[in-house]
């Protein structure tokens, strides 16, 4: 058994390391860049004025603190078929109400008040299911700042209600045709505009993976999730959960809503991976299937084949469909600090029906994942014990994909 | 004296070209890259998502990828061109993935006995040399380091700690094979690089005439072209190496004869 940390939330080290994972590996021309943002961070970071911007934002302009809510009717319902005495209670963490319908925004928040500290002019962004190029295009609008979005040409075509309203948000939405036109491919497009326009241009990552110091920024800003959900919890019932479950692509939901209980040593973790057809096919799940190595600016789990090329990832939602995930979920693997399992497609879209049906809530395809995990783990779980799951997006924009698996025409 | 120091002790700058390995018959181009006058040889080493690569060199390795390329035919590459070519400095350069994969000391092994003599890795910097450096630097094999125009005179002596064979100067904030930098720019930093080190300096990204090869010869050690020849080989597939070394030889003239013009 390997020695635990005395706190697991002081990650990364200066070097931005995540244990062996994390890092600053990008070529040399955005090595200084890298490292004026990270100045830039630790100066806001010490900077009241900026704090207090921030909040103010969230609060009036995001809607938060988003509600914690007790989904009485999902409880009842995975009761039914639960041994005696079993079926823990699940509240969710309802950052679906957030504005632009999300939890992307809060990242897109405190990361356009560093651009703007660092005096940058000019917005770039990659995209995968496209609410973060929704959020980063809506911040963009509220800054006045331009605002190019990547996103792969196979996620425009699935997702085109967002791709449409981050035009009308005023960004440009630029197609990505390299590789298997997803996600992936639209970070690495992000990365060489940014490689060519260092001068004047601001990257938005939209999850807490890239160089450092972009998963610890991304994870704090995110964290707002985690600190009201603990502070509503032990208001409403006095207690901490037992359980955090949230779905994980690039992870920046589940590391904000982790991260906050991270030193709670009662409060157990599951971070729930895409497994898209099955993880013995095409999936999703770079902890369950992939191995560590280096891309996209940090090491961390990746879909490889024993050469080193990224496998394609598959899911059903855009938004998990990436062949890796952020550095500090490896390393909470790695020292088993919070568990990880995964859901297939099928799965999702159960649990997508399902809480339709019991909770009048249309969710996300991404955190459906994490309701389908929710629905296992609840019933081996006692009637007395809380399950938090954060409910990261609400599915407006994925109607389409599941009508079309469900096999119907709109 | 090694292979690196031979190629830059000529009495005029090196002509350093780059293709893709895997891409066509990389062998007979290896081939005619030397007949036409190359100096130094980069092999680049396909990755999936080649992040500082424009749009030639990505379709290069996605057509090496089509034809099945892995490190081992790489390594193979390699190792056939040293036996064909004893004197000739070969260069592996690429992505820290399917560098470090198997562990950055089997890499390094890997390298000296396929006869590599340097290696550049591009998402590598100076800050995470610990992923690489080290084995590298223990097997012999050079580590050739890139400087670009956001690297400051604070950073420079990092860049250059451990860089061995050449400093690559990446002349353009930018992805490989699009916009080419100011003459003006390219003699500053060359200037400013040559007070730091007694590596010799190649310039690259960008160049693709042997107009502009000459140019930026006058006063560097050595002249990088990559994209410009990586699309010959796009463009005429089979026939490629013939294209290939009439390239290179225009090149080699331009860059062999550069001093004695500017002298």
């Amino acid at each position: 058994m390997s020695t635990q940390p005395n706190s697991f939330r002081t990650q990364p080290d200066e070097r931005g390391h995540f244990g062996i994972f994390g890092g600053r590996f990008v070529a040399e021309t955005l090595m200084p860049l890298v490292l004026d943002l990270e100045r830039e961070y630790r100066a806001a970071q010490s900077d009241p004025a900026f704090a207090a911007e921030f909040d103010d934002l969230l609060t009036h302009y995001v809607g938060r603190p988003s509600p914690l809510y007790y989904a009485e009717r999902l409880t009842e319902e995975l009761r039914k078929d639960a041994p005696a005495g079993k079926g823990a209670q699940i509240w969710f963490k309802r950052d679906e109400l957030n504005h632009t319908g999300a939890h992307k925004i809060n990242n897109c928040i405190g990361q356009i008040l560093l651009a703007r500290r660092m005096g940058k002019t000019r917005i770039i962004a990659e995209t995968g299911a496209g609410q973060h190029g929704v959020a980063t295009a809506t911040v963009c609008a509220r800054f006045g700042l331009p605002c190019v979005i990547y996103m792969g040409a196979r996620d425009m075509e699935r997702q085109q209600p967002n791709v449409f309203r981050m035009k009308l948000l005023g960004a440009e939405v630029i197609g990505v045709e390299s590789g298997a036109r997803t996600l992936k491919d639209a970070m690495n497009e992000a990365l060489r505009d940014w490689v060519a326009n260092v001068h004047d241009t601001f990257y938005i990552i939209g999850t807490a993976a890239g160089p450092h110091p972009y998963p610890e920024l991304v994870r704090d800003f995110q964290s707002v999730i985690g600190k009201e959900a603990r502070a509503q919890l032990l208001e409403r019932t006095g207690r901490l959960p037992d359980l955090l479950v949230a779905a994980i692509g690039g992870g920046s939901n589940a590391i904000g809503l982790f991260h906050p209980f991270l030193d709670d040593p009662s409060v157990r973790m599951l971070g729930v991976e895409a497994a898209g057809h099955g993880l013995d096919n095409e999936h999703a799940a770079s902890l369950a299937g992939g191995a560590p190595g280096i891309l996209h600016g940090n090491r961390t789990y990746l879909l490889q084949d024993e050469d080193g090329q990224i496998d394609e990832a598959h899911s059903i939602s855009a938004g998990l469909d990436y062949p890796g995930i952020g550095p500090e979920h490896a390393w909470l693997r790695d020292i088993g600090r919070v568990e990880y399992t995964s859901a297939t497609d099928t799965e999702a879209l159960g649990a997508f029906q399902l809480l339709c049906r019991t909770e009048g809530i249309i969710p996300a395809l991404e955190p459906s994942h994490a309701i389908a995990a929710v629905t296992k783990v609840a019933r081996e779980m006692n009637r007395d014990a809380i399950i938090v799951v954060n409910l990261c997006g609400r599915g407006d924009k994925d109607i389409f994909t599941v009508a079309e698996a469900l096999g119907t025409r709109i | 004296m090694t292979r690196f120091a031979a190629a830059f002790a000529k009495p005029h700058a090196a002509l350093v070209t780059f293709v893709t390995a895997g891409d066509g018959d990389t062998a007979a181009v290896l081939d005619a890259l030397v007949a036409g006058g190359a100096d130094v040889i980069e092999l680049g080493m396909p990755f999936t998502d080649p992040m500082a690569d424009g749009p030639a060199i990505q379709a290069a390795n996605l057509r090496s990828f089509a034809a099945g390329t892995t490190t081992a035919d790489i390594l193979a590459i390699a190792k056939g061109f040293r036996a064909r070519h004893a004197d000739i400095p070969l260069v592996l350069m690429g992505y820290a993935n399917p560098m470090t994969v198997r562990g950055a000391d089997w890499f390094a092994a890997a390298c000296k006995d396929s006869g590599v003599d340097g290696v550049i890795c591009v998402d590598i910097p100076f800050e995470e040399d610990d992923s690489l450096g080290p084995a590298l630097r223990a097997a012999g094999v050079d580590q050739i380091r890139l400087a670009t125009p956001t690297t400051d005179a604070a950073r420079l002596p990092a860049v250059l700690d451990g860089a061995g064979g050449f400093l690559y100067y990446v002349s353009v904030a930018g992805i490989t094979g699009l916009q080419q930098a100011a003459q003006a720019s390219i003699e500053e930093a060359v200037a400013r690089l040559r007070t730091q080190t007694d590596l010799p300096i190649a310039v690259g990204f960008g160049v693709r005439t042997p107009e502009q090869a000459a140019n930026i010869a006058r006063v560097a050690d050595g002249v990088v072209v990559g994209s410009a020849l990586v699309e010959l080989v796009a463009q005429h597939g089979a026939d490629a190496p013939r294209h290939i070394e009439s390239f290179t030889r225009s090149l080699a003239a331009a860059i062999h004869g550069a001093k004695e013009i500017a002298a």
